[in-house]
């Protein structure tokens, strides 16, 4: 196996694309996966892209409009299902199908070409330039010290919002704080995973990890891990079999999820326990 | 009062287009164990987030351990506020043990930036035994009972060393045996820290038999107040949950209460 493509700049920036994106989206994934929130971070996801592709309509910065929008999405559903006035589902199901609209609304008033919007969809990690790689670098490094450092208020929020601002803990804030993150790690993966495919590595990694501990930082450990594993391997197994990289590497987070979910130690507990059921039933 | 550590003086709250609370006053001195009654919908679990800053008011004042209650000193009051809800729908997959959880109710009190030490894990170790649960202190918190899980609540609430007690249908979901194990596990925390306690029910039979003063409430005000002997009887729960009193006394006969 021909393996000099690793010598090449481009592939090189792909690798690191792939670690530090694979990190920053597994740990966002963890607060998504435990938090019960999936469908937030998908309209996030959607909404980035519709931003991106306003960015290249009017000629500026695409991250600027998928920030700009990843974030407007969240502080609006949030607040709607925070306050109970919709039910969650509903407002991120409004939000979502408005973004989708917004997106292909952008991209078919769009003068010539759709290249750069296709890209957008798609992804391509194997464009990314040096300064691609240092904003990823320090989002994820961000995302990485939030966690660190308010591990604690964080590990109360996933718990239980309303204990957690029981007993001092400034919760909302924290809930917040995790949605900025969410919007900003969806921003700066966007254009190597694609719009389309961004979600699946958040939640992938962070689901297979769920499968297989009851320690939440182990679970942010192997979260972070499957992604840059999915990453990694998603990257070879696109240039070995010459497919698009952002669909290998979301296919091979969903493997790694299948693999977790069948060898779950908490399945085998629960095939144990309905065993040991069945066995005092007779 | 100079021990009066409750204070709601003519509160009023509401949610869009129901009125919660309708101008309840209510002092609760240091030390007391008081039960509040009433149907679903009477506002008592409204009046227990006016007093732990979780609610907010249209009108009246609340003052609770010496400090007015804006929307602004909330958070910092309640490190000193213990509160156990009922019990709790928690995810069985949900990767943290029952010993974490509880240590959980000391993050508040810690501050921001600061990691529990020795001290903390020794009060949480305490905690957990005094309730009981020393022995499933490692398990995974979605692994317990009903029972087992709001036992952890009161370690959790313990472990905050707080100074005020409020229980919100702590009993609600559980069964015979453990309604009556976390009743008096209730009055031994009260008892043993010495503890202003607020015991918010709908149920006349999960009230526990040593409450100081019982509060009733029906449609967000106070609609009566004394000791468990002068306001617990048939005709005043009569009118309370509106059923006639042979349906009271049929209802209460063989009850705790009877």
């Amino acid at each position: 196996m021909d393996l000099s493509i690793f010598s090449y700049q481009f592939m090189q920036n792909a690798i690191l694309a792939a670690f530090l994106g694979g990190i920053a989206c597994a740990t966002i994934g963890v607060f998504v996966v435990l938090m019960h929130m999936p469908f937030i971070g998908v309209c996030m996801a959607h909404a980035a892209f519709a931003g991106a592709l306003l960015g290249l309509w009017l000629d500026f910065n695409p991250l600027i409009g998928a920030f700009a929008f990843s974030l407007l999405s969240a502080a609006i559903v949030g607040p709607l299902a925070d306050r109970g006035q919709l039910s969650p589902e509903t407002s991120v199901g409004v939000i979502f199908s408005l973004m989708l609209g917004l997106a292909f609304l952008f991209m078919g008033l769009m003068p010539g070409t759709k290249s750069g919007a296709l890209e957008l969809l798609w992804g391509s990690i194997l464009t990314n330039t040096r300064s691609d790689i240092i904003f990823l670098g320090i989002v994820t490094i961000v995302v990485v010290g939030v966690v660190f450092i308010f591990y604690k208020e964080i590990q109360a929020t996933i718990f239980h919002r309303d204990m957690a601002l029981a007993v001092g803990i400034p919760a909302t804030i924290i809930l917040y704080g995790i949605l900025f993150l969410t919007g900003a790690t969806i921003t700066v993966t966007l254009r190597s995973i694609g719009g389309l495919l961004i979600f699946s590595l958040i939640l992938n990694p962070a689901a297979a990890a769920y499968q297989l501990t009851y320690s939440l930082k182990r679970m942010f450990l192997l979260a972070a891990g499957f992604g840059v594993l999915s990453g990694w391997m998603g990257l070879l197994f696109s240039y070995l079999f010459n497919i698009p990289s952002g669909a290998t590497i979301v296919v091979t987070s969903s493997v790694i999820f299948m693999i977790a979910a069948v060898f779950s130690p908490k399945r085998k507990v629960k095939g144990w326990q309905q065993k040991l059921l069945v066995g005092e039933g007779q | 009062m100079s021990n009066t550590v409750i204070n709601i003086k003519n509160a009023v709250v509401s949610y869009r287009e129901d009125v919660a609370l309708r101008g309840v006053s209510l002092k609760v001195k240091s030390g007391e164990f008081v039960g509040i009654v009433g149907p679903n919908g009477a506002g008592k679990t409204t009046l227990l987030t006016i007093v732990n800053g979780l609610g907010h008011l249209l009108h009246g004042q609340v003052t609770v351990l010496g400090h007015r209650l804006t929307r602004g000193n909330g958070h910092f009051l309640r490190k000193r506020v213990g509160y156990v809800a009922q019990v709790q729908n928690i995810d069985p997959r949900m990767p943290l043990s029952v010993r974490e959880v509880v240590m959980i109710g000391r993050y508040g009190l810690l501050g921001l930036l600061r990691r529990p030490g020795k001290r903390d894990w020794k009060v949480v170790d305490e905690a957990l035994e005094l309730v009981g649960m020393n022995h499933l202190a490692r398990r995974p918190i979605g692994h317990l009972s009903g029972g087992e899980q709001q036992r952890v609540a009161l370690a959790r609430c313990l472990a905050q060393e707080p100074e005020l007690f409020l229980l919100d249908e702590p009993t609600a979901s559980l069964d015979w045996r453990a309604r009556i194990d976390i009743l008096e596990l209730v009055r031994l925390v009260h008892d043993s820290r010495h503890l202003t306690t607020m015991f918010v029910t709908h149920d006349l039979g999960s009230l526990p038999l040593a409450c100081d003063r019982v509060v009733l409430m029906k449609e967000g005000l106070i609609w009566g107040e004394g000791s468990p002997s002068e306001v617990l009887t048939n005709e005043k729960l009569s009118q309370l949950y509106d059923i006639p009193i042979s349906a009271v006394k049929e209802r209460r006969r063989g009850t705790i209460l009877a």
